[in-house]
């Protein structure tokens, strides 16, 4: 009989690394043919009438229909936070506030594959990040918040301890369930009533956490939810009775909010965008900073205001290491979000993708070389393939205006000075990686770096109690940490 | 009989350790409650304003590079010098209409808050910092560091301990400033530069200028390296849009009770920046 | 550690060996697996799995009966499908290396032996060498040594180099697999350094454990391996395998393996010329999974043979 590999194995498949697909099912949620405004407590239907529609982006199909909330809608929700403010929750003792942060906690613990596929459907990231990072962080964020919620004194000891009351916030589309979680559970445990608005792009999971905010029996109007576009969040900022706002998003709309509360002295918080410098010295870990790069720049197909979208790379490994980067792109998985393989999803509108493909081509304009792998892209759905720009100048746009999608450019370095020199040229600071083995100099380079949030041989981590937010034009206020809380409470330091 | 007519002093702008003129060659007349002129001050211009940010700007690396603890030194020792000319500060004051007792206390009061801001330069990053117990194997900690170049309005009123409450507590952790002080107080504000001339304070860590507040208001919020503005001192009457141009740069806008001691106060200047690093073999 | 380099024994050209960071070679290693492997890639990679093994014994009680069976069951894995591949090799003790001959005799099965002084090494290089030679003339084809982990981790690195030399020399034709014995070098960094110092030393094969201790191989320890193979390939063209062993029991771990082989170096590693797994117990638990596959429902020990 002989040699048992005489047997024809061409019947076989070879094992590569084309994975077979593995889809994560949808079938534990249940997408509403419409969605109301959640407002003291209940769903209702805008004063309007008017709607929109929210899309898969990886398949340009309609989910589900949407309440856009009108200016009367939102002085509703405010009026309801308004009163709920004054009628429970002001009374109410924090142990008893932790007592409901702990319940969203677990409810999203409980339901946490349902959110990530919902995530995933409405926002186009890939499943294994909303399932290993976007939910369990978003969970944590209420776990630790709860915790909070009646030791603030112990937080900011020897003051008087005051809410503003009625908290305006509006979040981006990048990470929809997670920024609501940032930026809820503080206000909530500092005993503020709030309204907030999801991106219009991506208002699902909030609408979830709505159920959720119902389920665990949290008074009504301690948490309302309007959705909707500019005008609904505008109203929201002009609302004369909305005692403080906080934002995530991009600078310029940051700006236009800073405007309107500046002249009107009304507390703010702003986390905008970023141009991270990520930076690699010669002695580094380099294949850990590989991976450092890519989760820095790929990680949510770069739409992440902290992405490390500069990199710059020590003159005497550059070759080296974009060879190597450029290798390690070829293997990242672009495709379906729901493909538990899937590194790269979908790119969240396609405005964010004519953006991005525009800014890519004034950078090749501008003389910058194009590397991008040859994987091939989905026909329906927005999609943009992992991409490295070289040849890239301090002054070519590519290089300072933030592309938010999976582009990175390139740059290299000879000293540490002139790492520095070029990290910080840039109005903004909102994070920086460093690569070396040389402890030392990652303190010399940290202490130096323009930046709120600085990653030293590692990136793109993040945890409720790690303060997170920017220098300069990346905005100001913390979320996170005990620094975090001090923007939802009176006088409590920091930028009001 | 000579020495029996008082050499008047001449009030000038406090720019990078020196005492200019208005580049404009304008000045502002202060006077006493009688009316009678004691001064006829410099009144700074938009450019002297530039001129102060260049220096405040130039100053503020190696300002904050320096150890909380000599920080803390010489701003220690501004205050010696300050009780060293009490008498003058008092007499200034008299001079604008304070009566003998209340122009001692607002004196004393403005030492003490200076020696006690100073004292704060090696210990607001230990009350304000902190190390972070993040989910997995990394060192985290959060530190405070200055925002950089702040621009104060400095309040009217009152004039010496108003100035000192906004100030110190921005330059002890390595901002540098730039002050602007209107009519009357502006004589507090400038002997104060005298006194941090001959200090150990840097040329430019601290740049003040006289002049009109509401001119120089829109100059100062839209400037775009100035990272924050401390508008504490605006009157009551000032146009409030005025400093809707602090949104450009996106500035901090900082707006409080003039007349504070608090370590609030100085986190009102502070960036906190967070740093990982991974736990491993 | 900061860069270092070594020399390479073919050229004298130095090699350069990166640092390594722990956290995020661990977190990469995780990552990996993740990987969902699914349907046909799951067949596929439970085939690849069989002809990547070295089916083991290293008992002081093995016997020639053992090793007999042991041969048949490397030929034969699956008596009732002849679907199923056999395996690469049979590693053994060189006592037993002509009765694994006469075993695998008409197959493709290789026949593997430890040899000079393994698992510690600690004898002299005369008497390690002789063993080798030894094992190879009773017809090994392929000799897996240990590095020595006292001349290595004492700072002698010269010693454990040129100990790796002349027992290539010694091997002639057969294949030599350097035993770094990853679980007693303390960090990642030193089996990077280990790595580098084989294959320049001539190694065709590094492998992370001689299974005595009980830190064995683990993903991340062969991630930091596989980065240290592609490097060096890299540098000098040559093309080392990798060997697993220690401690890989399930079809799961099995197939984790192979992601991070054909992540980090390649498909053209996925093959039994590049990539072993040294194991005893692992070929029941994929053939109980690849019984799944055929028939839709969960098999039981029972319906494999034990040896």
């Amino acid at each position: 009989m002989g040699n048992s590999n005489s047997k024809d194995e061409s019947s076989l498949e070879d094992f590569g690394i084309e994975y077979a697909s593995a889809i994560e099912s949808t079938s534990l949620v249940n997408i509403k043919d419409k969605y109301g405004l959640f407002i003291d407590g209940n769903f209702v239907d805008s004063s309007s009438g008017k709607s929109f529609k929210t899309l898969n982006p990886s398949t340009e199909k309609p989910l589900s229909v949407v309440t856009e909330a009108s200016s009367d809608d939102v002085d509703r929700a405010v009026r309801s936070a308004s009163v709920s403010y004054e009628k429970y929750w002001k009374k109410m003792p924090g142990a008893d506030r932790a007592r409901y942060l702990f319940r969203i906690a677990r409810h999203l613990q409980e339901r946490a594959r349902e959110f990530a596929v919902l995530e995933t459907l409405d926002g186009g990231k890939p499943i294994k990040e909303s399932r290993d990072v976007d939910l369990p962080l978003a969970a944590a964020h209420f776990f630790y918040h709860a915790g909070w919620a009646d030791k603030l004194e112990y937080a900011f000891p020897q003051r008087k301890l005051e809410p503003h009351g009625v908290i305006g916030q509006i979040i981006p589309w990048n990470f929809p369930l997670l920024m609501a979680a940032w930026k809820l559970a503080p206000a909530l445990a500092c005993g503020n009533t709030v309204v907030l608005k999801p991106a219009e792009t991506t208002p699902l999971t909030a609408l979830l956490l709505a159920e959720v905010i119902r389920d665990v029996d949290l008074p009504p109007g301690v948490v309302n939810i309007v959705t909707g576009a500019g005008e609904t969040g505008s109203a929201i900022v002009e609302h004369p009775e909305v005692n403080k706002l906080a934002f995530t998003g991009s600078t310029e709309v940051g700006k236009l909010i800073q405007r309107s509360a500046v002249k009107r002295n009304l507390p703010l918080t702003l986390e905008l965008g970023g141009k991270a410098p990520h930076i690699i010295f010669e002695d580094a870990a380099l294949d850990q900073a590989v991976e450092g790069v890519i989760n820095g720049i790929f990680f949510n197909q770069g739409h992440v205001c902290c992405a490390g979208s500069r990199l710059l790379v020590q003159e005497s490994i550059a070759d080296y290491f974009i060879d190597r980067l450029q290798k390690r792109i070829e293997l990242l998985r672009v495709g379906n979000p729901l493909d538990k393989n899937t590194d790269i999803g979908a790119i969240n509108s396609l405005a964010q993708l004519e953006r991005i493909d525009q800014l890519v081509k004034a950078g090749i304009d501008e003389g910058a070389e194009v590397f991008k792998p040859s994987c091939s892209l989905p026909e329906n759905g927005y999609w943009y393939p992992p991409t490295v720009l070289t040849g890239v100048q301090q002054s070519h746009r590519v290089a300072r205006e933030e592309i938010f999608g999976p582009v990175l450019v390139v740059q290299t370095f000879r000293t540490a000075e002139e790492a520095l020199e070029k990290a910080n040229n840039t109005p903004y600071g909102l994070s920086a990686g460093i690569w070396t083995e040389k402890g030392s100099l990652i303190h010399w380079m940290a202490e130096r770096l323009r930046a709120g949030v600085i990653w030293a041989n590692t990136f793109n981590k993040f945890d409720p109690t790690s303060p997170f937010g920017g220098y300069k034009e990346s905005g100001f206020g913390r979320e996170g940490g005990m620094q975090g809380l001090a923007a939802y409470l009176k006088n409590s330091g920091g930028n009001s | 009989m000579t020495g029996k007519i008082p050499i008047a002093k001449t009030y000038k702008l406090f720019i990078d350790g020196a005492f200019p003129r208005s580049e404009s060659g304008r000045t502002f007349s202060v006077n006493n409650p009688e009316g009678e002129l004691i001064a006829n001050v410099s009144q700074a211009s938009r450019k002297d304003f530039r001129e102060a940010v260049r220096a405040a700007r130039a100053a503020q690396l190696s300002w904050a590079s320096r150890t909380a603890y000599n920080r803390g030194q010489i701003l220690y020792r501004v205050a010696e010098m300050l009780e060293s000319r009490k008498t003058e500060f008092v007499e200034l004051l008299k001079s604008i209409g304070a009566n003998s007792r209340s122009a001692t206390r607002e004196v004393e009061d403005s030492i003490q808050r200076w020696v006690w801001y100073a004292g704060w330069s090696d210990k607001y990053s230990q009350i304000l910092g902190s190390v972070n117990p993040v989910s997995g194997p990394y060192f985290n900690f959060t530190v405070p560091e200055p925002t950089g170049v702040v621009g104060i309005i400095a309040p009217t009123e009152p004039s010496m301990l108003g100035l000192i409450s906004r100030l110190v507590p921005a330059i002890v952790s390595g901002n540098t400033v730039v002050v602007v002080s209107e009519g009357e107080s502006s004589l507090a504000s400038v002997t104060i530069g005298e006194v941090l001339a001959t200090s150990d304070v840097p040329a430019g860590v601290v740049n003040i200028l006289t002049g009109d507040q509401t001119d120089l208001l829109p100059w100062m919020v839209g400037h775009l390296d100035v990272n924050a503005v401390d508008i504490s001192g605006i009157s009551h009457e000032t146009d409030l849009t005025l400093i809707e141009e602090a949104a450009s740069n996106v500035k901090r806008v900082i707006s409080r009770q003039v007349n504070e001691e608090s370590l609030e106060l100085i986190s009102d200047f502070l960036e906190m920046k967070t740093v990982w690093h991974p736990i491993g073999r | 550690m900061p860069t270092s380099t070594i020399t390479f024994r073919e050229t004298g050209s130095s090699i350069k060996v990166t640092p390594v960071d722990e956290v995020s070679l661990e977190a990469r290693a995780a990552s990996l697996a993740t990987r969902s492997i699914k349907t046909t890639s799951k067949r596929a990679a439970l085939h690849l799995a069989i002809r990547c093994m070295d089916l083991t014994t290293l008992e002081g009680a093995d016997t020639p009966e053992k090793v007999a069976s042991l041969c048949q069951k490397a030929k034969r894995p699956d008596p009732s499908n002849h679907d199923v591949p056999s395996v690469a090799a049979v590693c053994i003790y060189p006592e037993m290396v002509h009765h694994a001959v006469e075993g695998t005799e008409g197959s493709n099965v290789k026949v593997a032996s430890v040899a000079g002084a393994f698992p510690s090494g600690l004898s002299t290089i005369e008497a390690r060498t002789a063993d080798i030679a030894d094992a190879v003339k009773r017809g090994a084809d392929e000799i897996d040594i240990v590095l020595n982990r006292s001349a290595f981790l004492s700072g002698d690195e010269q010693r454990a180099f040129e100990e790796i030399v002349a027992s290539k020399d010694a091997c002639g034709e057969a294949h030599l697999k350097v035993i770094l014995e990853v679980g007693e070098l303390g960090s990642y960094d030193k089996i990077r350094q280990a790595s580098m110092l084989a294959m320049a030393a001539g190694a065709d094969f590094i492998k992370t454990s001689t299974g005595k201790i009980p830190q064995a191989s683990s993903l991340p320890r062969v991630l930091c391996m596989a980065e240290a193979v592609r490097d060096f390939a890299q540098q000098t063209n040559i093309s080392v395998g990798i060997k697993a062993a220690g401690g890989i029991r399930t079809a799961k771990q099995a197939w984790h393996y192979l992601v991070v082989i054909g992540e980090t170096l390649g498909t053209e590693w996925l093959s039994p010329e590049m990539f072993r797994i040294g194991a005893s117990s692992l070929l029941n638990d994929v053939l109980l999974q690849l019984n799944r596959l055929d028939s839709g429902s969960y098999s039981g020990p029972d319906y494999v043979t034990v040896d």
